[in-house]
């Protein structure tokens, strides 16, 4: 009888300690999952902080101006916002179609067995770091777009009426077509495989109907897989987009840096990052400091945006395929 | 021409266009890896790897700023290697429904992709700026904050694969929640939750915006913590653009190192991870 008791009181003492150290785990875990949260705050804070002396002098209108003088300590974010927008857009207009012709040969026309390989070579391209994007671009591709390419766009499309201005001005290789350019091949990988992932969870028996009332595989893509992964598709374009926004080192290398806004598109310019990248360390006096990191503020803000956008279609269709 | 033959040649010329985007990806890898193949064979000899960062004109290597990259790449897995896996513990044993999970996991989503230039503006004003200089500690810093999200992402998701049944067997033999996670559940995801660790050293052994603001660069050799450190990405920024030709090769050189180690490190990750036990 007492050796039992002795027993069930082991028990006791060790179920104790036992919900002792697993309460004490749970808490361990949970300070570091809120160390996730805090980390997003303090960026916001730091941010903000750091950008309200600028915000303070030139008020909302600092978003509007169109000007950038360290000397005179002048500035405005527009020329980077643009640059920011107007790099971006040039990735996703050669971006997205290439990503999607990729996705698509990935999961409908290649045979199986290179599906694997092919796939993981194109996700190659997201491994490769961005300052070797920047240095490839700079030696390689900015020479060979100052002399084939550019100078055949302003042959062709520079003569033409309306879009002409967007193709003005001599060829220099570096600017802002070039910095599209790398950016389209950096988001590329990140598009893609969310397509690939999203065409997957396309039920078999849709696209097999299809293919038995005899539509061609164009078809069964355009009619039967693009509808029901439209909003996987487009979470993958807004992730992509999210990418390129933020882009620095590749950019950096490429873009000029040049605060101008210029309408053609073969011309320097500056992005937000490439500004913030080049800058940053030599910014003398407090006002300058603060202007950039409202720059990074306000890419920050337009990031967030996109990506958060991106992230409740993701969950949307996870929904959808679940239900 | 008839509707027929109209929807095959429609048909063709999307398969033929799609198989040559891909040729088009695939085209721009060749080219770069090409490129800088070419380039930084040249660079690449004993003295790369025992000589320090050369002023203009003269020779020398990369000694210090590969020590600088590998020391600050290290001390930011030893941060954020065990910040990730427990965050992601905690989202996959114990928040799989709770509202707190969810926010928490989209933060991170966000985190994830969030452009990494920001993430050196926040060390720089949370650390560079009450420390009063640069150091490899804020680099090492900025880069743990941007590996937490890549490890707490694929911890959790591979923590989810384990079979529940695994864990209600521990259970029932009387072992706290604590010993089921440690013991079984980590036990039978290790070899995913090391493919994240890998793919996220991956990417920050050649992240070079948040180090710009943080670690700075540094000429010399150094294995100060608290001052400012060379590292591989900087040093290839600054090289390359610069006007000098002796410059310019060690910058190919380090960027084929930087390159090569990368994809040895991404490749092994993938490896590691078709090995995984448990299969999506």
């Amino acid at each position: 009888m007492t050796a039992d008791t002795a027993g069930e009181a082991r028990i006791a003492e060790g179920a104790k300690r036992g919900a002792a150290a697993d309460a004490a785990f749970r808490a361990l875990t949970f300070l570091f999952a809120l160390l996730v949260l805090l980390v997003l705050c303090g960026i916001i804070a730091a941010l903000v902080v750091g950008a309200l002396p600028a915000l303070r002098t030139f008020g909302l209108g600092f978003i509007a101006a169109d000007i950038w003088n360290p000397v005179r300590e002048k500035f405005g974010a527009l020329a980077p916002i643009y640059g920011t927008l107007v790099t971006s857009l040039i990735a996703m207009l050669i971006g997205i179609p290439i990503a999607f012709g990729v996705a698509l040969f990935i999961t409908e026309l290649c045979p199986a067995w290179l599906k694997r390989p092919l796939a993981t070579t194109i996700e190659l391209l997201a491994a490769i770091p961005s300052i070797i994007y920047g240095i490839w671009g700079l030696f390689v591709l900015a020479p060979f777009v100052q002399e084939y390419v550019e100078p055949a766009l302003i042959a062709s499309l520079g003569e033409l009426p309306g879009i002409g201005v967007l193709f003005a001005g001599p060829p220099l290789g570096i600017g802002v077509l070039t910095a599209g350019f790398i950016l389209a091949v950096m988001v590329l990988p990140y598009i893609s495989s969310i397509m690939r992932d999203v065409f997957e969870t396309v039920p078999a028996v849709l696209k097999e109907s299809a293919y038995a009332l005899g539509a061609t595989t164009a078809e069964v893509v355009w009619r039967v897989v693009l509808p029901y992964a439209r909003v996987g598709v487009i979470g993958g374009i807004l992730l992509g987009l999210g990418r390129a926004l933020g882009e620095t080192m590749a950019v950096t290398f490429v873009i000029g840096n040049s605060h101008h806004i210029n309408a053609s598109i073969l011309q320097p310019g500056t992005t937000i990052s490439a500004s913030l990248a080049n800058e940053f360390t030599e910014a003398v006096g407090d006002l300058y400091v603060s202007s950039l990191i409202a720059l990074g503020l306000i890419l920050f803000v337009i990031t967030f945006i996109v990506l958060a956008l991106a992230k409740l279609m993701l969950i949307r269709l996870q929904r959808q395929a679940g239900s | 021409m008839d509707l027929y033959a109209r929807r095959r040649i429609i048909n063709l010329a999307v398969m033929g266009l799609s198989a040559l985007a891909t040729a088009f990806g695939l085209l721009w890898l060749a080219l770069v890896l090409c490129t800088l193949l070419a380039n930084g064979i040249a660079a690449i000899g004993p003295a790369l790897f025992t000589q320090t960062t050369p002023p203009p004109g003269s020779t020398g290597g990369l000694a210090n700023a590969i020590f600088g990259t590998v020391a600050m790449t290290v001390l930011a897995t030893l941060i954020g290697t065990p910040t990730g896996i427990l965050a992601g513990t905690f989202l996959a044993e114990y928040a799989r429904d709770s509202r707190f999970g969810e926010v928490v996991r989209f933060v991170n989503d966000i985190l994830l992709s969030a452009p990494s230039i920001i993430i050196g503006l926040f060390v720089y004003e949370a650390m560079v700026v009450h420390m009063g200089h640069f150091s490899a500690w804020a680099g090492a810093v900025a880069l743990a904050i941007i590996m937490v999200p890549v490890v707490v992402r694929t911890t959790e998701d591979m923590l989810r694969l384990v079979p529940d049944s695994l864990r209600e067997a521990a259970a029932a033999l009387g072992a706290p929640r604590w010993k089921v996670i440690v013991l079984v559940a980590y036990r039978a995801a290790v070899q995913g939750m090391l493919t994240g660790v890998l793919l996220a050293v991956a990417r920050i052994s050649g992240e070079t915006a948040p180090l710009l603001f943080t670690a700075l660069n540094n000429q010399f050799w150094s294995a100060d913590l608290n001052a400012p450190m060379a590292n591989l990405p900087v040093v290839i920024f600054q090289f390359a653009m610069s006007p000098y030709a002796d410059w310019q090769t060690l910058a190919w050189g380090g960027a084929l190192l930087i390159t090569a180690a990368i994809l040895v490190l991404s490749i092994t990750a993938r490896v590691l991870a078709s090995w995984s036990s448990f299969k999506q």
